[in-house]
């Protein structure tokens, strides 16, 4: 049974988590102390070595990343860190920022050091008014204390840190989405290449990184490598959040190695919700192929899910029982890809528009089998060309949901509608009204 | 009516933050929410003036944001999830009942200017579903009667405190400034984390189990 | 080393790569865009937000095609319009992949199920990239059975660009245009998804000098002229290549008629000289063409004083009468084509035996004579030395208003790698602005000027004294190249043909006996007028104290000299040349309508002095052009010039050649000492691109996106007269006054400008001149 190993959230339950007095209480900027006697060529090489693997979606090696950046080359360079998060299921960033928001500007100041950056950016998406407030607070109190602004810590080094709030596009989720936006435009994905490392914000060398692969470097500076590979699989290291919502007794974060099933984490929060069986969950937010209860064992790293046909993404483990309608889970999805469609790609801005409609149809048990290979036809057109990957977002639960539950799209035909009771699939028929 | 030359200060400190001016634009936005309550069209000419944009170039980008709005909100906005999560879980019922109680639809205002609504997408705090946003703060665990309570007593004036945030609720124009940048001094009110947030560490401190 | 070597030293070697492209091998330079590798072989990938002359942007996902490079295929179809070319690179289209096929048939279908079906009212019909690929590369029919998004349409975003959006398929071509190359982004993407616009901010129109470049690039019906509006289908019309007669840029242009009348104008291609786009002006400003006051028929005036139609050879008989032995001048105005220009130089000397001919219908000064004669014609910059310049210098010049192309292939380096341009102007124009011009005051803050810079005079530098002067100094010392750009068409074209004081055709002194012989023989007479002759304003002064008898004027108007040309020659004998009633044709003894543009054939010379051919467009126009006219006027005199078709005249200029010889020493001017001004302020103006110009006359939906005139004054002037941004002021001089709104910039305190003959601002009618001072109070 895989224990649950809290590194970020270990203080999350002391009252003052968030303040720079509580958060260096438990040890907080002692990695930061550290990384600055080091080279930063040296830091790049740890956080390289340590296997850490970007916790925003794509798991790309953070190490690697910051490898990227071309040193020596006289121009300025950026560390922008996406605090975004908008996939829907994906609840973890937040109250990371909300409880220790400390714990990011640490690990922004390595990861600039790192890449000789001396101007870094948090994009926090709009619409959490008091986690702006926590990180606001923290950076003004991280100025006071001397870890940002000039000099930081008497080492010469000096960084900037901009709060930069969002207002509402998921998109802006994506990476160069995200530049766009930072630079005043609307927030539309770009090209590549040019790749950020080599001309990102303001065309300068950028690193984009995720809250959470941020948050994670002053552990492994401060506990070292093998402590960290110590967690994980082989190639997954490390900790993560995992969040777990939906038809369960228990919703909530739960820190553990990669590589813990649903199973275990489902016997740790207490199961489905009594009286009912698990039907389908997304592993990692509503972009990444279905699950059923076919998938409980696999191993939750990167590898591990993709051999089953989906992806880690961010961990957003929505767990849905039986009295849940697949076709209108998949709809409410697709309504939202929608939405947030930026517009610039036809297949994706027209695309939804489409699936959208066909869908409602279906729901409402109109249309026929034919329907369903047209629906496939559509996505089979959208998927892998469209300009960024919202729109295989946007299929991926269409096309799972096809594959698992074909019949229960058929049973909307035959039944002339949806057949699922819509009140018992919420949670006031558990806890009441 | 142009903005006051207090107003224009603020917004000169907020292009400085950037290197670059135009990124301003989205914190300036945000401003000219909190004090005119929606994008204007003094908003829109002010800001393509001072960041020598184009008229257009400000509204294109005004445009293409969810919260920029093009008509006031209501002095409580609440934002409603129905993405599948929290539909599910009861925001399709939550969302109608509202509906039915204030007797407006999404996107519109009370006649008092209260309360406006809008369905919104995933606000990352699906451990808490149904999830409920008024003026961009966290109300979770919501049901149809706690929202209605959570209305009215808006409306009254005196609306319910949000579970992870201020001590008391501030104005959606408030809560604008805020997002432009200017600190209210209210980080330090409110809980650190929800229960929810905390579950998984609890486990862990009680050695596996719940 | 030759300039030749040197040349040939200081190009860069280009890289080529072959790739593979549906099994055919194709060779193309590093950089070449897979689409573009593609049409080298005949290939169509389909698209819609490609554009050779925009930046790649991906957007449509039309032009997918499978790419394979070193063996390793991409995992999913690639927008080929993003990709360049590699070696070892194997491309599939959809041709040879049905993964292409049918992935460019889904995206295909997904344009079309929000698309209106308008092709029946849509004026892109016929001639629609939407249309021809559909049937190309879509589906035989839509799966789509929903509803589609639906606008309100069309809406007007500027007076001449309507904006259907429902036709429009988000390929950005538009917004991307207007911001890379005009730099006027005042159209741009709003809202998000499937919802996306185009749109204007409703106050700021799209009033963009160059909006109509979006209209022919559009590639459905989304945008379209509101003057071309449900007016004709591409089948009824007959393309022509064509010449624009508006400025001097030299623009490429394809008329399109209908049953002998102009429906419509647009860019032509020439990549040395305009690319793919033009301006509004020369794109829409050709109602003049069919106005009510066109001449139809020659006229006389009657002893009644009114003008009688009459026969050509009565006309003819009448001007030769009031000509024949009589001393007479030639003002031949800006807009000549090369032949008739030729035509006017030619009949002046043989059939009046005079050099006082001049061409300059403006502001202009016996500096600039020299100038013109000594250095203009020796000219050899061109629109490259603009691409590859260290800086660029403008004098007397902006570019924006008096030579759009040149602002946009300036604007194109400036955009590239911040171009450092100077400009002599007393404040920063939206062109200046966008070029991020530095302002000098004089020529003694122009720094570094090498052999890679190019200085460029407009015309109005003849009404600073001592410039042209200061300025060939400057060229002499630092080898840099100069341009001279006048603003009207028919100049470089009409310096070269001789129609100056100064000049015969070729750029032969008159005043060189060797040059003079080579003219006269190849003329067959036996000598031509020796001395220098009068310029345009002597020609007026020498009419009104009857030191000359009669003019014959070509299309010219007075107002555009000064205030007091037209009663200057009031009482001498006038023979006018012109398409349209005009000031000079009220006046005038002789009226012989000429060809218009289209109703001739003929050339200009841009001012590179490239030639820029076309042929007659109306088949059966009875028009005649100038220099047929003055070939029979010439007969009827006597003294005949034997030039009674365009092609005869054209095989003239070109037997006749440039001429080799010595040039006349260029006389150098001291510029002129600033007088105290006390109260006063110094007047400086110039055209605007749109204004009361008479091309430009009965298009009203092309009048209503002019700038509107304004008075530009210092912050500290306008606090001393007690005027705030947006006042009514007067200026006024001795011989009268305007009143104008005010607009507050950053100049000189003792300066104010504007705008030299726009609604409200007639400068030489209003004030008397263009260059001198006045008293500006609040009004």
């Amino acid at each position: 049974m895989t224990k649950l190993t809290p590194v970020l959230s270990a203080h999350w339950d002391e009252k003052d988590s968030f303040t720079i007095e509580g958060y260096k209480r438990v040890g907080g900027y002692k990695a930061v102390t550290k990384a600055l006697t080091m080279e930063p060529d040296a830091v790049i090489q740890m956080i390289k070595d340590s296997g850490l693997r970007g916790r925003g979606g794509a798991g790309f090696p953070t190490g690697s990343k910051w490898g990227f950046i071309p040193q020596g080359d006289n121009k300025e360079h950026y560390l922008v860190v996406n605090a975004d998060e908008s996939e829907p299921g994906t609840c973890k960033d937040m109250p990371l920022l909300m409880a220790n928001p400390h714990v990011l500007i640490e690990g922004i100041i390595i990861g600039s050091y790192a890449i000789r950056a001396n101007h870094a950016f948090i994009y926090l998406r709009g619409e959490v008014v008091h986690v702006f407030r926590r990180v606001q607070q923290a950076i003004e109190d991280a100025y006071k204390a001397g870890l940002l602004g000039k000099n930081i810590g008497g080492k010469g080094y000096d960084l900037e840190l901009t709060l930069h709030a969002g207002a509402g596009a998921y998109i802006c989720g994506e990476e160069t989405a995200l530049l766009d936006s930072l630079e005043g435009f609307r927030g539309q994905p770009r090209l590549r290449p040019p790749f950020p490392a080599i001309a990102g914000l303001y065309a300068k060398p950028t690193v984009v990184n995720n809250v959470e692969s941020i948050a994670s470097v002053p552990a492994i500076i401060n506990n070292g490598i093998e402590w960290f590979q110590e967690m994980g699989t082989e190639k997954s290291k490390g900790f993560t959040l995992y969040s777990l919502s939906g038809h369960v007794n228990n919703p909530g974060q739960f820190e553990a190695p990669l590589g813990i099933t649903l199973r275990e984490i489902l016997e740790l929060a207490g199961g489905i919700r009594e009286g009912h069986q698990l039907k389908f969950w997304t592993p990692g937010g509503s972009s990444t192929p279905l699950f059923t209860d076919q998938h409980l064992d696999i191993p939750l790293d990167y590898e591990g899910v993709s051999a089953a046909g989906s992806m880690l993404g961010t961990k957003a483990l929505q767990i849905f029982d039986e009295t849940t309608c697949v076709v209108r889970a998949v709809l409410r999805w697709s309504e939202f890809y929608k939405h947030e469609s930026c517009g610039k790609c036809t297949p994706c801005r027209e695309g939804t528009w489409w699936l959208v409609q066909m869908l409602h149809d279906l729901e409402a048990g109109k249309g026929t089998e034919a329907d369903l290979a047209k629906l496939l036809d559509l996505c089979d057109n959208i998927a892998g060309r469209s300009f960024c990957a919202l729109a295989d977002g946007a299929v991926a639960p269409i096309i799972s949901s096809l594959k698992y539950f074909r019949d229960e799209y058929l049973e909307h035909q035959r039944n002339g509608g949806c057949p699922f009771d819509r009140v018992a699939s919420t949670i006031f028929k558990t806890v009441g009204v | 009516m142009k903005f006051t030359s207090e107003q224009l200060k603020i917004m000169d400190s907020i292009i400085s933050r950037y290197p670059r001016s135009r990124s301003a634009i989205m914190p300036l936005l945000h401003y000219v929410q909190a004090i005119d309550g929606y994008v204007t069209e003094r908003g829109i000419e002010t800001i393509a003036e001072i960041l020598n944009l184009a008229t257009a170039e400000v509204t294109a980008v005004s445009s293409f944001y969810t919260q920029y709005r093009s008509e006031p909100a209501g002095e409580y906005h609440v934002g409603v999830c129905i993405n599948t999560l929290c539909a599910v879980m009861g925001g399709d019922e939550i969302y109608e009942s509202l509906t039915d109680h204030l007797g407006i639809e999404n996107h519109e205002t009370t006649k008092d200017g209260k309360v406006s609504i809008e369905r919104i997408e995933c606000n990352a705090a699906c451990d808490y579903a149904p999830v409920v946003m008024v003026n961009w703060e966290f109300y979770d665990n919501q049901t149809p009667q706690s929202v209605k309570d959570l209305v009215d007593s808006a409306r009254a004036g005196n609306p319910r405190p949000p579970t992870r945030g201020p001590s008391k609720l501030r104005t959606w124009k408030e809560n604008s400034e805020v997002l432009a940048g200017l600190n209210d001094g209210l980080a330090h009110e409110g809980v650190s984390a929800g229960s929810a947030s905390l579950l998984g560490l609890q486990i862990s401190k009680n050695g596996g189990r719940q | 080393m030759t300039p030749e070597q040197a040349l040939l030293e200081t190009e860069v070697a280009i890289e080529m790569i072959t790739v593979v492209i549906d099994g055919f091998e194709v060779t193309v330079p590093k950089g070449t865009l897979v689409i573009r590798a593609a049409e080298k072989l005949g290939i169509q990938i389909p698209r819609f937000c490609d554009h050779p002359l925009l930046k790649p942007a991906g957007a449509c996902r039309q032009c997918l095609v499978d790419i394979e490079i070193n063996g390793r295929a991409f995992p999913k179809p690639q927008a080929s319009c993003t990709i360049p070319v590699e070696n070892n690179m194997i491309v599939k289209t959809q041709l040879t992949s049905t993964v292409a096929e049918k992935a460019q048939e889904g995206i295909m279908e997904f344009l079309l199920i929000n698309h209106p079906l308008d092709c029946a009212v849509c004026d892109k019909g016929g001639e629609c990239p939407l249309q021809n690929q559909a049937m190309s590369t879509g589906r035989p029919e839509s799966r789509f059975e929903g509803v589609k998004r639906t606008f309100e349409k069309p809406i007007s975003i500027s007076s001449q660009v309507l904006l259907d959006r429902e036709r429009c398929v988000l390929c950005a071509r538009c917004t991307r245009f207007s911001e890379e190359i005009a730099g006027d982004p005042f159209i741009t993407l709003n809202e998000r998804g499937a919802l996306q616009q185009v749109g204007i901010y409703e106050k700021d129109p799209f009033e963009s000098y160059y909006s109509g470049n979006t209209v022919q690039i559009c590639p459905v019906g989304a945008l379209t002229g509101t003057s071309y509006r449900f007016r004709a289908r591409p089948f009824d019309l007959v393309s022509i290549d064509s010449a624009c007669e508006h400025c001097a840029s030299g623009c490429a242009m394809r008329t399109d008629i209908r049953r002998g009348k102009t429906l419509r104008r647009l860019a032509g291609d020439d990549p040395s000289v305009n690319e793919e786009w033009n301006c509004d002006k020369g794109r829409w400003a050709f109602k003049y063409l069919t106005n009510r006051e066109r001449v139809t028929t020659p006229m006389i005036r009657g002893a009644d004083g009114e003008l009688h139609e009459t026969s050509w050879p009565e006309a003819i008989a009448f001007a030769a009468a009031g000509l024949k032995d009589k001393r007479a001048g030639v003002l031949v105005g800006g807009r000549t084509t090369v032949e008739d220009a030729y035509g006017y130089s030619k009949f002046a000397r043989v059939a009046l035996g005079t050099n006082d001919i001049d061409f300059r219908a403006r502001p202009h000064s016996d500096e600039e004579t020299s100038f013109l004669s000594r250095v203009a014609l020796n000219l050899k910059t061109t629109y490259k030395d603009i691409d590859v310049a260290d800086q660029v210098v403008l004098l007397g010049f902006e570019p924006e208003e008096e030579s759009p192309i040149v602002f946009l292939r300036i604007y194109k380096q400036v955009s590239k790698r911040a171009l450092p341009v100077l400009s002599d102007a007393p404040f920063a124009s939206r062109g200046s602005e966008k070029l991020g011009a530095v302002l000098i005051s004089d020529l003694s803050k122009i720094a570094n000027l090498t052999t890679k810079s190019v200085v460029i005079v407009g015309e109005r530098l003849a009404e600073t004294r001592g410039a042209f002067s200061s300025v060939y100094e400057l060229i002499n010392k630092s080898g840099a190249k100069l341009a001279w750009i006048p603003r009207r068409s028919g100049e470089p074209g009409a310096l070269a043909a001789g129609a100056i004081p100064t000049l015969l055709p070729g750029g032969r002194p008159v005043t060189d006996p060797a040059a003079r012989v080579d003219v006269a023989a190849a003329w067959s007479v036996e000598s031509l007028p020796t001395s220098q002759g009068r310029s345009t304003s002597e020609i007026l002064l020498a009419l009104n104290v009857k030191n000359l008898d009669a003019v014959v004027i070509g299309g010219v108007d007075p107002l555009d000299i000064s205030s007091t040309a037209l009663t200057q020659l009031l009482n001498s004998f006038v023979v006018s040349l012109e398409i349209s009633h005009s000031a000079i044709t009220a006046v005038a003894d002789v009226v012989l309508p000429v060809a218009a543009v289209i109703e001739k054939s003929g050339s200009y010379l841009d001012w590179q002095g490239s030639p820029r051919v076309f042929e007659k467009a109306i088949a059966d126009s009875l028009s005649r052009s100038d220099v047929r006219i003055l070939s029979m006027l010439a007969d009827e005199m006597g003294s005949p010039i034997n030039l009674p078709t365009v092609s005869a005249t054209a095989r003239e200029i070109a037997s006749l050649g440039k001429w080799d010889g010595t040039p006349v020493a260029f006389e150098k001017s001291v510029s002129e000492k600033i007088t105290e001004l006390g109260e006063k302020l110094n007047l400086k103006s110039w055209r605007l691109l749109l204004d009361l110009g008479t091309l430009q006359g009965g298009e009203a939906n092309l009048a209503g996106t002019a700038r509107k005139a304004s008075a530009h004054i210092s912050k500290a002037r306008a606090e001393k007269i007690g005027v705030k941004s947006g006042e009514l002021i007067s200026i006024s001089s001795e011989l009268g006054s305007l009143e104008l709104p005010v607009e507050i910039c950053e100049m000189a305190d003792d300066l104010i400008w504007v705008p030299r003959n726009s609604i409200g601002s007639q400068v030489i009618a209003n004030l008397g001149f263009v260059n001198g001072q006045v008293k500006v109070i609040k009004a």
